[in-house]
């Protein structure tokens, strides 16, 4: 087998060293010394379906818009209608190109009246920070990065909010989905506690101080609260597994530059109504020429073999390339192989097969619905 | 883990442990441990011939597929039916978790291999530490 170069001069979140400690392997994930896995990618995948998993995720970017104009400046900037969130709501979104391809897909938090905090990718992040900046400069409101200010934690797994329940005064019952809180947690007061994260599960993010000494103590207490539970360290390899499995999208696989909103099937995040913004001219033409023309759909590869990011997706015979592979891997969960496609949108149905070239040769694979899961509805 | 002293390996992180003109072949614990949980491994047939430094097979992992290379020339003689049904045998225990059995064309070949101390310089220069 072969194995890649090591790389230099990569960012590090403030538990790197604990990480390192804790023998996580670790990876370069745009340009930051991550953990990718810590016990074992399928270890940590399971735990967070069946109990919790610990996830640090400070490598995420947060940027806070102030000022009288920051709703109308994230109207301009994001997709999504943002007039709709009350103080202590979340909502997905998306920044758009005017071509309405992406420039990123971010979290919007409505933290008080003219006081957003919006949550980016890290690989992006500087592009992102020179985007809202230029974006928001005829708005009368001020951008600032805040990324270097948190350590984000990711509390995920039907067993989250128990887990974290025990470490805050805050009745976590009372923050719905996609809703947040101010508490305290492991004594650090006004902490910023969300139900949202990438692994479709229940679940919670905080955002604690970026002090490696408090970054370490908060990390060690939910693992203490979580040890009952059997919860894991879990790095960005099952983060990826667990949110392919719930077809979330990843910037520069699922959404790019090149990809827009409809061919990506974000459309219920953008809302054409709510008035102008950046990428809904060109929205509303994609529109009124007849729709994307090519849509991601699921693919469940059905002989044997294994389809990764970047393989061409064949006809049903294997002989025109018909799309290509933007995330493919074994589903830990659903023990079956699975991958996230482009194809043109007449093959967009369920059960429609195909062929993925996989190592030269063509394999059959089905479209079938995503996400391909879904957690279970919560026994009364 | 311990890299046995008997077994000779590849830059490409193969071993092979040769008995007269029989080796045995599989992939050793660095390159488990690079691959992480491993869930197929794509053995070549009882009767091919493979050749040295070429492509025989394939493990593939979640995250990523990594080809086999042969460590010397030879005809396939056995494959390692368990590793169908267990292919994370390679994760618990890659020393012993054999990929495929050949005899061996030109024995001679193996003295261009890499010892176990050889091996273990190479792989902390790959790691940098």
């Amino acid at each position: 087998m072969s194995t890649p170069a090591a790389s230099l001069a990569l960012r590090k979140t403030p538990l790197n060293a604990l990480h390192r400690r804790l023998g996580a392997k670790m990876v370069d994930f745009g340009g930051w010394d991550m953990p990718v896995e810590y016990s074992g990618l399928i270890a940590e995948h399971l735990t967070v379906r069946n109990s919790v998993g610990l996830f640090d995720v400070s490598h995420m970017g947060d940027m806070q818009l102030r000022g009288p104009g920051s709703l109308d400046a994230i109207q301009h900037l994001c997709m999504n209608d943002a007039s709709r969130l009350q103080v202590g709501q979340a909502q997905y979104s998306a920044m758009l190109y005017p071509e309405g391809t992406f420039v990123d897909d971010v979290i919007v938090h409505k933290l008080g009246e003219n006081d957003y905090l919006i949550v980016i990718n890290a690989g992006t992040r500087e592009k992102d920070y020179d985007w809202i900046r230029a974006g928001v400069s005829k708005f009368r409101s001020h951008v600032s990065d805040y990324s270097d200010y948190y350590t984000q934690l990711a509390i995920q797994g039907p067993r989250a909010a128990e887990t974290l329940q025990k470490l805050t005064s805050i009745d976590l019952s009372t923050i719905k989905f996609y809703w947040f809180r101010w508490g305290t947690v492991c004594g650090l007061p006004n902490t910023l506690i969300a139900r949202t994260g990438y692994t479709g599960e229940d679940g919670f993010e905080i955002y604690i101080p970026s002090d490696e000494a408090t970054s370490e103590r908060v990390w060690n207490e939910v693992i203490e609260a979580g040890k009952e539970f059997g919860i894991l360290p879990c790095g960005l390899g099952a983060r990826n597994t667990l949110r392919l499995e719930s077809a979330l999208s990843l910037y520069g696989h699922e959404i790019s530059e090149s990809l827009n909103v409809f061919e990506a099937g974000l459309d219920r995040f953008c809302k054409l109504d709510k008035g102008p913004f950046i990428g809904s001219g060109a929205l509303q033409k994609v529109l009124a020429e007849g729709g994307p023309q090519k849509r991601l759909v699921g693919l469940e590869v059905i002989e044997r073999g294994i389809a990764r990011d970047g393989y061409r997706v064949l006809d049903l015979e294997g002989r025109s390339p018909i799309g290509y592979v933007t995330s493919g891997s074994p589903a830990p969960f659903l023990k079956k192989n699975i991958a996230l496609a482009y194809v043109p949108r007449e093959y967009d149905v369920p059960g429609r097969e195909v062929s993925v070239e996989i190592r030269n040769s063509p394999v059959k694979a089905r479209v079938v619905p995503i996400p391909f899961y879904r957690k279970p509805k919560k026994q009364a | 883990m311990a890299y046995p002293a008997n077994y000779r390996y590849t830059r490409e992180h193969e071993w092979i442990e040769v008995n007269g003109s029989a080796g045995t072949v599989g992939i050793t614990d660095y390159a488990q441990n690079s691959l992480g949980d491993i869930v197929f491994v794509e053995s070549p047939k009882v009767g091919d011939k493979v050749e040295k430094g070429k492509v025989f097979g394939s493990v593939e992992s979640v995250k990523a597929v990594s080809d086999l290379f042969a460590p010397v020339s030879g005809t396939v003689t056995a494959i390692n039916e368990e590793l169908a049904g267990s292919p994370e045998k390679i994760n618990t225990d890659a020393h012993t978790a054999w990929i495929m059995k050949i005899e061996l064309s030109d024995p001679s070949e193996v003295d261009s291999l890499l010892s176990v101390e050889d091996y273990e310089k190479f792989i902390k220069e790959e790691t940098g530490h």
